[in-house]
This record gives C-alpha cells, sequence and structure tokens, in this order.
C-alpha cells in the first residue's frame, strides 16, 4: 500500500495556545482515516494546514510522495467543512459548476461531473432552486457532490451525517465506500464515535493539540479492552465466591464478569462447569470506541483553557 | 488567472441577473426624469392654488384699482365698511383664506388667518406692499414712475477665464451642477458599492463558504474577485444610466414636441435667454473629455481604495451588523469629509482646504470632482493620480492580510490593535 499523506511533527502555535503541537502520522491511499478529538483538540486547524489554507509553524506534510504544494496540490483535495458552506442565493446547479470550476475543471468538464453526481443522487430537480429553499439534509448533499466532484485523490469530510435521515446517511456512506474502493483516500472527522466504527480502518485520536491514540480500529480495541466477558445461562445463582473474576452487572440469565490477574477464559468455563452450570454463552465484550474516547480525554478540560505559551 | 476570472465573473452575474438590479437602475434615472418633468410643469404651471386674501385698509394705503394689479399667486380684495375687530369672524365665511389689516402705513400690519400663513405667501404680501407704499411717495414727491425705472440699476457680471487659447466665458451655474452631480455621484456609489463588498464579504465568512473557497484559491485572489466584479456592476450601472438619460433626452421633443418650445417661451417672457440654450452652451464649453476620463478614473481608483477597506471589515465581523456599523464609522467618516470639502471648493475651487482635499487620497477621489470643472493645475492632477494610486496599493496590501486571518476567525470581534498587527505581520 503506497502512503498518500505523511504528516511529520506538524506544528501551529496561536498566541494564546498550541493548536497542533508536534502532531505526526501517516495515512495509506484508499484508506478511511478517522480523526477524531473533542471540541477544541485542534481537528480543524490541522485539516486547514492540510487543505493549505494555513502554514504549519514548523513541521512537514508530505502529499503523493512529495512536499505538499498548496497551489498546485489543492486541486486534488475536496475539502467538506463542518458548517454547510454554500451561497444561499444562488442556484443549485451553478453554484455546483462554480464549486468545480475553482477547482480546475474546464467548463465542459465541470457540466458532466455535475451532471453525473445529480443524477446519482436524485438531484436533477433542484438545478435552478437556490439554496435557501433546501432542507439542511439536502444542502448536506449537494455539499457533499461539490466536495468530491473533482475526483480528488484526498477527500476530508468534516461531520459528514450531521443533519442526514438515516436513508440520506446510508446513500452517503454507501458513496464514501465506493469512493475509497476506487483510489480516493478519506479523511473522516467526527465526534461520532459509531460511525467511526463502521466506517474507518485507521484512527488517530486529538487531544489539547496532541495524538494520544494512533492505530487501526481492532488494534485501539485489543489495547483498550479490560477482560470482560458476557455470559449467558438459563439460571445463574445469587452468590458467586470466586477469585478468578468479579462479577460486575449480575441478571437472571445474564452474567457480566471482569476477569481478574492472569485467568484466561477457559478458567471461568471450567468454574461453571464445576458448579453445573449450563452456560448456553460466552463472549468477550470488546470496549467501544466511546468508552476508550472518553476514558482518554476524561479528567482533562475537554474545552481547554487558554494558557500562555 | 484564470481562477480570479471565474470569481470576478460570479460576483457580477450574480448581482446584474437580480431582479433588484435591473429594478434599480432604469428605475433611478425614470425617477429622475419625472422629478425633471415635475419641476419643469412646476414652473410653467406656477406653484400652489391661487390665495384669496381680504385686505381691510383703515390707512387708506390700496384703491380699488391698485389692489387688483398683483401677483399672480396671490389675489387681493379690498373689504369696504368693516373693522378689524368686526371682520375677524367673517372672512373665514366670505371665502377668504385669510385678511390683511393696515393700521398706518408706517407700522401696525396685522395678517389674519386661521392656521399659519407660508413664508412666500407673507413675502409676497409683504413686497406688493412695499411696492404700491412707494408708489404712493413717489406720486408725494412728484416724482415720475418712469424717470424712477430708468434710474434704478439691475446688472448682473459675466467672468471670463482668461486661458492660453484666448478668453472664454465662464459658466458658473452649470459648471457648478456638473461638478456637484459628479461628487455626488462618486461619493454615493462608494458608499452603496463599497458595503456592498462588505456585505458580500460577510455572507460568505458567516456561510462558511469562505472556507471552501480558500481551500480552492488564494484569500487573496478571493478578495480582489470579489471587489472586481461588484467594481463592474457599477460601471455597468453607470453604462445603463448614461445611455438611458441621452436616449430618454433624445426621446423627451418627440413625445413632448411643445415642451421645449414652452419652456423657451416662458424663461423668454422673463425677459432672460432661454434656460435650454444657456445650459447647452455652458456644457459645450466644459472641458468634457477630461471631466469624463477624470470622473472614470477617480471612481474606479476611489472605488478600489475604500473597497479593500470594506472588504477588511467585512471579514473580521462575524453575523453581528451592528459591529459592522461600529466599525464602518471610521471609513465613512472620509468619505463624508470628503463630501463636505468638495460642496466648499465647487465655490472656492483653488482655496487652500479644497486644494488639500483633492490630494489627499482619502478625500480627493469627491473633492477633485468640485474642482474638475475649473481650471485644475496639471501637477495638482498629477499628484492626486499618484497619491491615490499608491493609496490603493497599500492599503489592498495591508487590508488582504487582515481579510486573510479574519475570514477564517469566529467569535470575538478582534480589537484594532490586534487588526493592525495581522496588517503588519510579515506573512
Amino acid at each position: 500500500m503506497m502512503t498518500l499523506l505523511e504528516i511529520k511533527n506538524l506544528k501551529k502555535y496561536y498566541a494564546t495556545q498550541k493548536a497542533v503541537d508536534d502532531i505526526s502520522f501517516s495515512i495509506e491511499q484508499g484508506s478511511i482515516f478517522g480523526l477524531l478529538g473533542p471540541n477544541g483538540a485542534g481537528k480543524t486547524t490541522l485539516l486547514r494546514m492540510i487543505t493549505g489554507i494555513f502554514y504549519p509553524d514548523s513541521g512537514d506534510i508530505i502529499f503523493n510522495g512529495k512536499k505538499f504544494d498548496p497551489l498546485n496540490d489543492i486541486k486534488e483535495i475536496g475539502y467538506m467543512p463542518e458548517e454547510r458552506g454554500l451561497y444561499k442565493k444562488m442556484k443549485i446547479g451553478e453554484q455546483a459548476l462554480y464549486l468545480a470550476q475553482l477547482k480546475g475543471l474546464s467548463k465542459a468538464e465541470a457540466e458532466a461531473k455535475v451532471k453525473e453526481w445529480f443524477i446519482k443522487f436524485e438531484m436533477q430537480s433542484w438545478w435552478n432552486k437556490k439554496v435557501e429553499d433546501l432542507s439542511k439534509g439536502m444542502s448536506q448533499k449537494l455539499q457533499f457532490v461539490t466536495t468530491v466532484l473533482h475526483h480528488p485523490k484526498l477527500i476530508i469530510l468534516d461531520e459528514p451525517f450531521s443533519g442526514l435521515d438515516p436513508v440520506n446517511a446510508n446513500l452517503i456512506k454507501e458513496e464514501i465506500f465506493k469512493l475509497a474502493k476506487a483510489g480516493s483516500t478519506i479523511i473522516f472527522s467526527t465526534h461520532r464515535m459509531e460511525q467511526v466504527e463502521e466506517i474507518c480502518d485507521h484512527i488517530i485520536l486529538l487531544n489539547k493539540g496532541q495524538k494520544i491514540l494512533d492505530g487501526t480500529v481492532n488494534n485501539v480495541k485489543q489495547d483498550f479492552k479490560e477482560n470482560i466477558y458476557s455470559i449467558g445461562a438459563h439460571i445463574l445463582p445469587e452468590n458467586l465466591m470466586t477469585h478468578i473474576f468479579e462479577v460486575i452487572k449480575h441478571q437472571p440469565d445474564k452474567l457480566l464478569i471482569k476477569l481478574l490477574y492472569d485467568t484466561r477464559p477457559n478458567d471461568v468455563l471450567n468454574f461453571f462447569i464445576g458448579q453445573g452450570i449450563s452456560i448456553n454463552s460466552f463472549n468477550e465484550v470488546m470496549p467501544s470506541l466511546n468508552d476508550i474516547f472518553i476514558k482518554l480525554v476524561e479528567g482533562t478540560d475537554t474545552a481547554r483553557q487558554f494558557q500562555k505559551i | 488567472m484564470n481562477k480570479i476570472g471565474l470569481i470576478i465573473s460570479r460576483e457580477y452575474f450574480t448581482r446584474v441577473k437580480k431582479k433588484s438590479f435591473l429594478l434599480t437602475t432604469i428605475l433611478v434615472p425614470l425617477v429622475l426624469i419625472a422629478f425633471y418633468a415635475i419641476i419643469i410643469v412646476i414652473a410653467i404651471k406656477g406653484g400652489s392654488d391661487k390665495q384669496s386674501i381680504a385686505v381691510v385698509d383703515k390707512a387708506g394705503l390700496f384703491t380699488d384699482s391698485s389692489i387688483a394689479a398683483n401677483n399672480k399667486n396671490i389675489q387681493l380684495t379690498l373689504i369696504n365698511n368693516e373693522t378689524e375687530a368686526s371682520f375677524i369672524n367673517k372672512y373665514k365665511e366670505r371665502g377668504y383664506q385669510a385678511f390683511l389689516y393696515i393700521a398706518h402705513i408706517d407700522s401696525g400690519y396685522v395678517l389674519h388667518s386661521q392656521s399659519s400663513v407660508s413664508l412666500t405667501t407673507t413675502s409676497a404680501i409683504e413686497k406688493i406692499i412695499n411696492k404700491q407704499i412707494e408708489a404712493k411717495r413717489m406720486q408725494e414727491q412728484g416724482i415720475d414712475p418712469a424717470k424712477y425705472k430708468s434710474i434704478a440699476a439691475d446688472v448682473s457680471i459675466d467672468n471670463t477665464i482668461d486661458t492660453k487659447e484666448g478668453g472664454k466665458k465662464s459658466v458658473a451655474g452649470v459648471a457648478y451642477a456638473v461638478s456637484f452631480t459628479c461628487g455626488m455621484l462618486i461619493y454615493m456609489m462608494m458608499i452603496v458599492y463599497g458595503a456592498q463588498v462588505m456585505r458580500g464579504v460577510m455572507e460568505e465568512k458567516t456561510n462558511r463558504i469562505a472556507e471552501v473557497i480558500i481551500s480552492s484559491v488564494k484569500p487573496f485572489q478571493l478578495m480582489l474577485g470579489k471587489i472586481i466584479g461588484i467594481g463592474a456592476v457599477g460601471l455597468t450601472q453607470f453604462a445603463i444610466w448614461i445611455i438611458l438619460i441621452f436616449g430618454l433626452q433624445m426621446l423627451t421633443p418627440l413625445i413632448f414636441p411643445d415642451l421645449f418650445h414652452q419652456l423657451n417661451s416662458v424663461s423668454q417672457a422673463g425677459g432672460k435667454s432661454s434656460l435650454i440654450a444657456t445650459s447647452l452652451q455652458g456644457l459645450s464649453s466644459l472641458p468634457i473629455l477630461k471631466i469624463a476620463i477624470s470622473f472614470l478614473f477617480y471612481f474606479l481608483a476611489g472605488y478600489l481604495t475604500y473597497a479593500s477597506l470594506f472588504a477588511a471589515i467585512g471579514s473580521v465581523v462575524s453575523e453581528d451588523q451592528q459591529e459592522a456599523q461600529q466599525l464602518m464609522f471610521p471609513i465613512l467618516m472620509p468619505i463624508i469629509l470628503g463630501f463636505v470639502i468638495m460642496t466648499k471648493a465647487i465655490n472656492e475651487p483653488n482655496s487652500s482646504l479644497a486644494v488639500f482635499g483633492s490630494l489627499f487620497p482619502l478625500t480627493s477621489p469627491i473633492v477633485m470632482m468640485g474642482r474638475i470643472t475649473y481650471e485644475v493645475p496639471a501637477w495638482q492632477l498629477a499628484l492626486s493620480a499618484a497619491l491615490l494610486i499608491g493609496c490603493f496599493f497599500l492599503f489592498t496590501w495591508l487590508t488582504g492580510k487582515i481579510y486573510r486571518t479574519g475570514i477564517l476567525m469566529y467569535g470575538k470581534k478582534p480589537s484594532w490593535k490586534e487588526m493592525m498587527k495581522w496588517a503588519f505581520k510579515k506573512s
């Protein structure tokens, strides 16, 4: 796999805070990359440096094997900011054409692409409508189309599903998978962890301008698992006296336990067999990204204080 | 560059295609023409309704015959056998708007009415009374009114300006009107289109489209594209106006063939040469080409200089109109000051205030228009233009940096100090 984007020791300090403080990571081509972090963690600043809006104070951005050159490389990037960014009074078709042409497409190319995407998303009838007449979900769809229209190598989506109903959210999710399959690399920034688990291959977690987590979704979960298992049985006795696990949650037919010391799952099964209890399910409970996120970020001030540097 | 072209054409066409653009562009000259038409009609037909005023003349100033010949807007009627006290309850019933009581010739003139009488009416009546007193006194002194008329003087002065091409007649009235109109137009357009630039930038910022666009083009390109696009809208509007005004002026004689005839006869009746003829003669004696070129230059350079300031303001405020108003104030100040100096400069085009105002780049676009119909030394024109262009480059360079930072900042409005810091920060 080829590396599309490599960030090396990137720093951007503002007068009152270290927005991005020495962050490094790399993204494989064709992967879906989750950029996570609480509000004010530095995600937007980081994305703005990757889109060439801001210049980093120090560090390197390597794009497509070369040093990132904002003037030429922005053609290869599609950026969809979190807040809807469209001209309210402009007709939808014209707007899509305009944004595509700004990305360097010729008028004819832009027209063909816009039509193609409008058909795909069943938006043909919108052409002469104005953005102010659209619902939030509809303008979100339009925004997505304008972001990916010019077939960029790197697509950056900031909360792409906010305000979308499940049907449209699914439509866009499918498109994201298709784009990734076709070779586009996607950076997906969000706070919605269940979407990240579903969509992303690789994630990093930022907090206070620093990277505090980096890995594939599976690896991260493995790293943070706490040896918790759920056990299902017909009838479970009230008191289970043992030192090999501790009961976290007790229901008549279900048990949530945490293994102690170096207990292995088989020891637990042996224990229950010894007790003559018939087990009908035994699963390891993996932590959700949400739990990991909260665990890592909790205790630090999420809305960070302004500090002198 | 191609992308600036795209931005310019978007800014231009979205505005020009709007219905409101067409409406204001066509309505404004129509309103102007209608305004002129009303003035002409008033001039021909005379002003308000005829006032009917009774006169109770205890002093014996008027006779029935002398009171009949007077002002066309006021009808005076002599009332006999009434006193001030007895007539005060009757004049309304008899259909008089007011009544004049004369106690003595020298003093004691009282005009009774139920609502206050206009200043024009009062002064018209005063004029009639004064004339009547003069006539009466001339008669008492044995002076022949015809002889008096031959003695009384009424001169007017013609001003001739001596240039290398020889003397030419000054046409102060027309020059004044042309100067004032040009200055006024630049003043209005600078504020109207400057505010449009500001609103456009604010719209982009609050819609967050700025972030999308800036991920495709440089912020400076976006700012410049907007300023040029809106300036082009202004020029288009001027062009349409000029065509419309000239077109309508050509058409007016065809639609109302007797209008000019009437107008000429009215002014000739006053014993002076035709108003239209004087104006046309005045216009042709003005350096039209010089005025047109300067107007275009000062409009464009003035607009561009201020537009970048307006853009910078639009970029630092978010959503709040009031904040924008506050920040706009310091920018409007020199524009308004320029307008004030311009009105002075028309009267005294070579006073030191006028010269300073027409050189100082923040006021020169407006003030120079006040002087342009008079002889302006070439070095002053050149210096003024150079200073203005220099100022434009300086402002655009500084405000471009404020804009670049401001357009992506949300939340608190930055202080002037912070904005200065952005402007002078090395990029």
